[in-house]
């Protein structure tokens, strides 16, 4: 079973990326769980047909600690199996918190036991990781692979750069690694370029790069993934392909974050002003 | 030997605190609530917090504690814990019928960022606190400070949220104890009694946490001062508090909110310390000092001068709160004695500074620390040994392994009655430390002199 985490700057395409990707596993026969750890809790929404998904807290909250996995875990497109962690409301409590207390109950549930089969488990995590709860998946060998969803805009390449400093930290301690960078294009000029650029100087890779299209847009008004919602469409393929890539990667690392001077230079020699 | 790993060597240490010598601020704030009548104390947080605070005060005053809780469970820790406080303020004011609600956050409900205010407001808005019945709270995360600091944050909380004041000033003055016994709140009242003063003490634990037996229980003993007169407390001419730390706050706060002008002390243990807190009252009020309290100081002071050649140049070490050790090493210095260790746990620079200066004269080398453990305390008396340990029940191990006499005093108190009874602050206070010094000193004398030495009249 392979443990992966996504991980990018918020707003990037981590949920929409992730759910076209688990859609192109899935054509290809993968058993899949997807674990959204975004209190938001819209992880799982392209993969359900719509935000119909009971959370693990809020089950916690309104049943007590009698859970059992069918109470939290859903069936979507082809069989992938979804659970969203789920968290307070904006502005309360501890969203940290709610996600160790999520994923420590879906273990002793055994949603990762091994008679379920699985052969990817996918963990969405929002935005940067600002606490230990965010670090979660990373932590004590939850997941062993790290992609980061990244674009040419200069905040995301920034934070990549401080995702970088957290795989660093618990891959010391773990098994955690990184096993790529994905660019999902914001039409920045140079975008590939420079994102290659960026995945050397980490020591890592660029995995696929994904054009912008609005047919993404369109899907996800209509609740599905590119590959459920027309699978014929030039896009699909690319997630297609992206799906691919990442079952046959096996490149590893633990990634060497840059200064902030030399991701200046990087911008400025590939970016806008070059 | 239950303490023979304690290295005699020091080394500077970064990181670790080896037996601590002071507790959480919760402990604290949950002492000063209970000095309000019919208040009761509840933790905002998970239900071991409270259990532990509760038998820490239980096992110090020998009284039932009554406090709530708001049981945090890993839900409240992460979705908040308003609905938990609201709930268990319908639940309190429903079953146990308070007058008050004293709410002090805990390390959990500090960190996931609870806003006690915004949630007291909904509870009022919502109709949850009845009329008449009041509910307020203070900020105690325990790792800032100590138990010194939450005392502290309750006791300005009383004044935040009670004193208002109407134009008029009465002719009462407002005297905040600090962090001592029962007794001592009873001393202090006395002493005020016999000047004539009308006062307010806040808080006051007396007939609180050393009440009788009465063969019934009482949620709410008949101790305490009442919402009237924290609300009144606006109104006094001036306040005078005892302990920088753990009175300073809520006399400037009431300064600053009602203009009542406030002269900040050290407790009134020893001489001059209860000479200082007797002419500041007397001024304030405009009053002479009484023949009654002059005989006690005499009386004091014959005790001293009487048993000189038993203090002159004894050694000294002390632990315990910083508004009771100023006082202290002032007190030990005035009867010749040597207070040569002296160290709080509670984090305070100015601490250093004040013992530095009133050991400044002493003939030997000083050792004071702020922010320190009962390891280094215990380093320094294996290094430079002492006549006499003066600290809380914790000290009673050192006092064992070094075999040195010891008198308990501060917090806690776990394994020997008397402090809620007899106090150590004023005159007659004054006359119990010197007994108790005495006592320690003369029968380890006893103990120790060789059967030409024994002698009969000391």
């Amino acid at each position: 079973m392979r443990k992966i985490a996504i991980y990018g700057k918020g707003g990037i395409g981590k949920s929409t990326t992730t759910q076209n990707t688990v859609a192109g596993l899935v054509e290809m026969g993968k058993k899949i769980m997807v674990v959204g750890c975004d209190p938001k809790a819209d992880s799982t929404r392209l993969l359900l047909g719509g935000l119909n998904q009971h959370t693990v807290l809020d089950t916690l909250r309104e049943e007590g600690e009698d859970v059992e996995l069918e109470d939290v875990r859903l069936t979507g497109f082809g069989g992938v199996l979804c659970t969203e962690s789920g968290g307070p409301e904006p502005g309360v409590g501890c969203a940290g918190r709610g996600i160790i207390t999520s994923i420590n109950l879906l273990e002793q549930l055994g949603a990762y036991a091994d008679s379920e089969e699985l052969d990817y488990v996918f963990y969405d995590v929002l935005g940067d990781v600002v606490c230990g709860g965010f670090a979660m998946p990373m932590r004590e060998g939850k997941a062993t692979e790290i992609y980061i969803v990244v674009s040419g805009e200069m905040m995301a390449m920034y934070a990549a750069n401080n995702i970088c400093k957290g795989i660093v930290k618990f891959a010391e301690a773990g098994g955690v690694r990184l096993g790529g960078l994905i660019c999902n294009s914001r039409q920045v000029d140079n975008e590939r370029a420079m994102i290659e650029a960026l995945a050397e100087k980490l020591g890592t890779q660029m995995l696929h790069f994904v054009p912008r299209d609005n047919m993404v847009q369109r899907a996800e008004i209509d609740r599905k993934t590119v590959i459920e919602y027309d699978p014929a469409h030039g896009q699909a393929d690319e997630y297609r392909a992206l799906a691919k890539k990442m079952d046959s990667n096996e490149m590893r690392i633990i990634p060497k974050p840059l200064e902030m001077e030399e991701l200046e230079k990087l911008l400025i020699d590939y970016g806008i002003a070059s | 030997m239950l303490l023979r790993h304690t290295p005699k060597e020091i080394t500077e240490r970064k990181a670790l605190t080896v037996n601590p010598a002071k507790t959480c601020q919760p402990i604290g704030a949950m002492y000063a609530s209970l000095g309000i009548h019919g208040c009761l104390p509840h933790s905002h947080g998970s239900q071991g917090c409270y259990a532990y605070h509760r038998s820490a005060l239980t096992r110090h005053y020998k009284e039932p504690v009554m406090a709530a809780s708001s049981s945090f469970t890993e839900g409240a820790s992460v979705f908040g814990g308003q609905a938990n406080l609201l709930q268990a303020i319908d639940n309190i004011f429903t079953v146990y019928e308070p007058d008050i609600i004293a709410i002090h956050t805990t390390c959990l409900s500090e960190t996931i960022g609870d806003d006690i205010t915004q949630i007291l407001g909904k509870a009022r808005a919502e109709g949850r606190v009845p009329e008449g019945k009041y509910a307020f709270h203070a900020n105690t995360p325990s790792y800032v400070g100590s138990h010194v600091t939450g005392f502290a944050n309750m006791t300005k909380a009383m004044v935040d949220c009670f004193a208002t004041s109407n134009g008029h000033k009465s002719k009462r003055i407002n005297l905040i104890p600090g962090w001592v016994e029962p007794s001592d709140m009873k001393e202090i009242k006395r002493i005020a009694g016999e000047l004539g003063v009308d006062t307010i003490v806040f808080p006051d634990t007396e007939n609180v946490l050393n009440g009788p037996q009465t063969g019934k229980f009482s949620m709410y003993p008949k101790g305490g001062v009442t919402i009237d007169e924290l609300k009144d407390t606006g109104n006094s001419r001036g306040t005078i508090a005892m302990g920088r730390l753990a009175s300073g706050p809520a006399a400037l706060a009431l300064d600053a909110s009602c203009k009542v002008p406030c002269q900040i002390l050290d407790l009134p243990i020893g001489l001059q310390a209860t000479d200082r807190f007797v002419d500041a009252l007397r001024k304030m009020a405009g009053v002479t000092v009484p023949d009654s309290l002059n005989l006690e100081r005499g009386k004091m002071l014959d005790i001293i001068t009487d048993m000189q050649a038993y203090f002159y140049h004894k050694k000294v070490a002390l632990v315990g709160d910083p508004d009771q050790l100023e006082a202290l090493t002032e007190f030990l210095v005035a009867i010749n004695m040597m207070p040569i260790h002296v160290l709080t746990g509670t984090k305070d620079k100015a601490f250093e500074k004040r013992i530095k200066e009133l050991t400044a004269d002493l003939p030997h080398k000083v050792n004071v620390k702020s922010g320190g453990d009962m390891m280094l305390f215990h380093q320094w008396v294996k290094n430079d040994p002492v006549d006499l340990l003066i600290g809380n029940t914790y000290v009673k191990y050192i006092a064992r392994d070094e075999d040195i006499p010891f008198i308990r005093h501060g917090f806690p108190i776990l394994d020997r009655i008397g402090h809620s009874y007899f106090p150590t602050v004023g005159y007659q206070g004054g006359i119990r430390l010197l007994e108790k010094i005495l006592e320690a000193l003369m029968d380890r004398q006893d103990r120790d002199s060789s059967e030409i030495e024994f002698e009969l009249v000391m």
